[in-house]
């Protein structure tokens, strides 16, 4: 009874090294990321993040983190080439996607990037890459209706639409607005799940006002 | 407490055994040159790092034994390298080969300028070609603010380094498109058919282009239409001018759409509110109606169809040169008919296959009449001068044409493509006049073969060689044309490109009606360029110069004497920069071209500079846009120094020696997107010559009568009015999926 014991422990023990092992790796990722000063900080972070999704194989989340962090290093440094970014980009949130199908923050990302596109040369790649974003982001919210990121982004993006075409500070106001009530009652899975955004959505709402 | 003991002595254990081993090494390509930010993994763990800014790597690691060391940068190949991580230090260097892609590769057409959004590094985008002062959304006014493109204010085509108009081909989704401007009366130009909203991409090569395309001395403009459009819309178009209206449905999958329009074009209000020095007794009249279906097919497949169909009358009356009190009425009714079919597809192992068809009409019915001062129709005078000028022409032009073009890609961007082209033409016209009725019939089957590759030695040099044989049946002859092109990157934006090429055409049908035994004409292209683009500046430089091998050259002592003894030349240098960074929401654009040209062709007594070229000219484009007013204000100036014009007054010997004043206009346009209700809207406002500059594009001369000084009387050839006004509301009715999710949600 008592070598069982030991048995069963040992193995326990075991397991919780594994786990810990990995969400080492993820605090560790998500400290880098936030001490993050330069472009390049962010690009080691994205760079640690993929190498925790190329050895765990079946976890979305160290994929989404490194798309993520490539994106913020792209607008971190100016004079990068956007478009290429977003090639680097796309390929890690393909390899999210594959583990995960339907997931509302990886369409939030999908966003991001094509957003970061448009911006390149908004004036003859609204039409196009406007429409990629929209798409993304209805998608976003039919996969988790609760999520409030889409609507974050979505207000965001649409600050600095003109009116003419549909966008302007009210129609984004009532966006941010929607997105805080949901930040409200939203609960990450895990601590390693997205969470971010709130003071963005506080201070956007802000400055609509 | 057994338990606890031996929970602490395994965590003691599993981390004393542990010791950290360094990994430490250096990342270069195979050139020697540093890769900073170069991914570095070992693969299977978290452990790993990027390279630093002098291409070190440096990272500690618990693992023990036999791994793979992964480094990986982006445009290089990844490299994989075992390793046995033991010791204190393991030190590996990676050597990356530079791995061939588009985004640094150089880029083979440099010689060309596209209008793309999709692909990168390109001149103009597709807006530029509707937002271009002067241009009032005309695709070829705006390539004429290119350099090399030579703006001939009486005549509409292309003119191209000192190639006439017939010298450049317009090129609609594979297949040429024979009459791609409105029928003209002379010495008023007109514009092209089609808008530019129909098209994704236009390339327009000024001269060396490729193999896949022939029948072109001078250059080709290719056209690529939209695939699927962004969203179903409802568009209307109100002006004094016109009134359009459209609809372009999209599924919901976006795999399918058909759209069409309907386009009245009336200028009897304008005419009224802007006078005009010509009499237009029948004010242009035009109406158009178009169709498109397309679908995607499986694998990226595309499938198209677009038909096109106008009708149009004008009608114009001015004074007779050859006589007093005497004028000429000219009049023209036009209807065409344009129809493509497009098909493409990828077969899989890098195999993709593109065939286009389409069939096209023309029919221009040409009256000429001398009438009376009370604008009758004038009895014979027996002056033939005067009694020639009334006819009627009735020109009939059918063209069916066929291509199949197969890619093979291999290696990263090697492509071997080759295909084949078939076109039949027949035109035939009747010409009657007071002496007789000519009725002639011209039949052309042409057929070509083509291949050519694009081979990248690596990602700073490219060769693309290429061989052309095309035969026509109405010449009854063959002939081989060679292209080739080789660029070669000097630095991260700039390239230099060397283009060659033999090119082929022939003659006009109108020439051969009596199957004289007669060869192509032939032009052979040497270019050389070289380009800085970053995506915010674009400076190329091109020096050029065409021999014209072979050209037609007719003998005006024996009729219908026909040879192909004509020839010339034209060199020059061309200069192109545009700057989108330095003023913010500013836009522009210059362009400069010198040309020397000089040719003995048709009926010139001697070698000389043809009326449509002139030796300096230029473009400024100024593009400003305020987002936030979303409103827009475009200015261009385009200017060229005098082109020679016949004046019989000379003796041969001075054959084309006079030039015209220069050519200079100014224009303006505005662009404003107002908030109408749920529209988009566009309101467009433009006004040509803004400075009411005297143009003169050259000069009729009488046949036969003289001034005091025993000189041939001569008119001045205007535009038809000093000043040109467009004015324009475009509103388009989307369902935008983005407002409804945002209705819906909230």
């Amino acid at each position: 009874m008592k070598k069982l014991f030991v048995v069963a422990f040992l193995f326990l023990s075991g397991i919780l090294t594994a786990q810990s092992k990995f969400e080492g790796a993820m605090q560790n990722g998500l400290t880098q990321m936030s001490q993050a000063k330069s472009g390049e900080d962010m690009a080691a972070t994205s760079a640690f993040f993929e190498r925790v999704g190329d050895a765990e194989k079946d976890k979305w989340l160290p994929y989404y983190y490194a798309a993520r962090t490539y994106v913020l290093s792209a607008w971190m440094t100016p004079k990068s080439d956007k478009d290429k970014a977003a090639e680097k980009a796309k390929e890690l949130i393909a390899k999210a996607e594959s583990i995960d199908k339907n997931n509302s923050e990886i369409f939030c990302l999908k966003q991001t990037v094509a957003v970061m596109q448009l911006t390149v040369d908004a004036m003859s790649r609204w039409q196009t890459y406007g429409a990629v974003a929209a798409e993304a982001i209805a998608r976003a919210k039919a996969a988790d209706p609760k999520n409030p990121r889409p609507y974050l982004l979505e207000g965001q993006y649409q600050i600095n639409v003109p009116e003419a075409f549909g966008g302007g500070k009210t129609v984004a106001k009532k966006l941010l607005e929607k997105s805080i009530s949901l930040y409200e009652t939203f609960q990450p899975a895990s601590p390693f799940h997205p969470n971010w955004g709130k003071e963005d959505a506080v201070k956007l709402l802000a400055a609509c006002q | 407490m057994k338990f606890i003991a031996i929970f602490l002595s395994s965590i003691i254990l599993s981390a004393s055994l542990n010791a950290q081993v360094r990994v430490m090494g250096s990342v270069k390509d195979n050139r020697g040159r540093i890769l900073a930010g170069a991914s570095i993994t070992l693969k299977g763990t978290y452990d790993g790092t990027t390279s630093d800014s002098v291409g070190r790597f440096s990272f500690k690691t618990f693992e023990k034994g036999a791994f793979v060391l992964v480094a990986n940068n982006i445009g290089n190949k990844i490299v994989e390298m075992p390793i046995t991580i033991a010791g204190d230090t393991v030190t590996v260097d990676f050597s990356l080969k530079e791995e061939i892609n588009e985004l640094k590769a150089v880029v083979i057409t440099a010689g060309s300028y596209e209008a793309s959004d999709k692909k990168k590094g390109t001149v103009l985008k597709a807006l530029d070609i509707a937002t271009t002062a002067g241009a009032n959304a005309d695709i070829s006014a705006t390539i004429q603010t290119l350099p090399g493109a030579q703006k001939v204010g009486e005549q509409e085509g292309l003119f191209i380094r000192g190639g006439g108009a017939e010298e450049a081909k317009i090129i609609i989704d594979g297949t040429v498109v024979n009459n791609f401007f409105y029928s003209s009366v002379p010495g008023i130009s007109q514009r092209g058919r089609f808008s530019p909203f129909l098209f994704s991409g236009t390339a327009f090569s000024s001269g060396g282009y490729s193999a896949v395309y022939g029948q072109a001395l001078s250059s080709i403009l290719s056209l690529e239409s939209i695939d699927i459009p962004d969203r179903s819309e409802v568009q209307i178009g109100l002006s004094p001018i016109f009134l359009s209206a459209g609809l372009q449905q999209v599924s919901k999958d976006k795999r399918k759409s058909y759209g069409f329009s309907y386009n009245w074009v009336n200028l009897t209000l304008y005419q009224k509110l802007v006078p005009q020095a010509p009499d237009f007794f029948r004010a242009p009249d035009f109406h158009t109606a178009d169709a498109n279906f397309r679908i995607k097919t499986k694998k990226n497949g595309m499938f198209k169809i677009y038909a096109y169909f106008n009708s149009g009358d004008l009608a114009v009356r001015t004074p007779s040169l050859d006589s007093n009190g005497l004028k000429n009425a000219f009049s023209l009714n036009n209807q065409n008919l344009f129809t493509n079919i497009s098909y493409r597809q990828f077969l899989g192992r890098g195999w993709k296959i593109n065939t286009v068809a389409s069939i096209s009409y023309n029919k221009d019915k040409i009256g000429s009449e001398i009438q009376n001062q009370q604008n009758q129709k004038a009895g014979r005078s027996n002056i033939p001068a005067i009694d020639n000028a009334s006819f009627n022409i009735n020109a009939r032009q059918w063209m069916v044409q066929a291509r199949v073009v197969l890619d093979k890609k291999f290696g990263a961007l090697n492509t071997f493509r080759f295909g084949t082209e078939l076109w039949n033409n027949s035109d035939s016209s009747t010409y009657s006049a007071s002496f007789g009725v000519f009725p002639s019939k011209v039949n052309d089957f042409y057929q070509a073969i083509f291949s050519e590759s694009d081979l990248y030695i690596t990602n700073d040099l490219a060769f693309r060689p290429g061989v052309r044989m095309e035969h026509s049946g109405l010449l009854n002859k063959w002939n081989i044309a060679p292209r080739a092109a080789l660029s070669y990157k000097l630095s991260k934006n700039s390239q230099l490109t060397a283009d060659y090429g033999m090119f082929y055409q022939t003659p006009e049908r109108r020439f051969l009606s009596n199957n004289a035994n007669f060869d192509f004409l032939r032009a052979d292209h040497y270019i050389l360029t070289y380009q800085h683009i970053s995506s915010n500046y674009t400076f190329r430089t091109q020096i050029f110069y065409k021999d014209y091998v072979s050209l037609l050259k007719t003998d005006r002592s024996i009729t219908n004497a026909i040879s192909n003894n004509g020839g010339g030349f034209a060199k020059g240098i061309e200069v192109f920069w545009r700057d989108r960074k330095t003023f913010k929401n500013f836009d522009y654009w210059i362009s400069y071209s010198y040309l020397d040209t000089k040719r003995d062709y048709n009926n010139y007594p001697i070698m000389a500079q043809p009326t449509f070229a002139a030796n300096h000219s230029g473009s400024i484009v100024l593009k400003k846009f305020w987002v936030k007013k979303m409103f827009g204000v475009n200015w261009s100036w385009n200017w060229s120094t005098g082109r020679p014009f016949y004046n019989p007054n000379k003796p041969g010997t001075e054959f084309l020696s006079d030039r015209t004043i220069g050519f200079s206009s100014n224009n303006f346009s505005l662009n404003w997107l107002p908030k109408i209700g749920k529209s988009n809207t566009v309101v467009v406002l433009g006004i040509n010559n803004v400075f009411n500059e005297l143009q003169i594009f050259g000069y009729n001369y009488s046949n036969r009568l003289r001034d005091n000084n025993n000189q041939l009387i001569r008119a001045e050839v205007n535009p038809p009015a000093p000043r040109n006004f467009f004015l324009g509301i475009f509103m388009s009715w989307g369902v935008d999926r983005t407002l409804q999710n945002i209705n819906g949600n909230l």
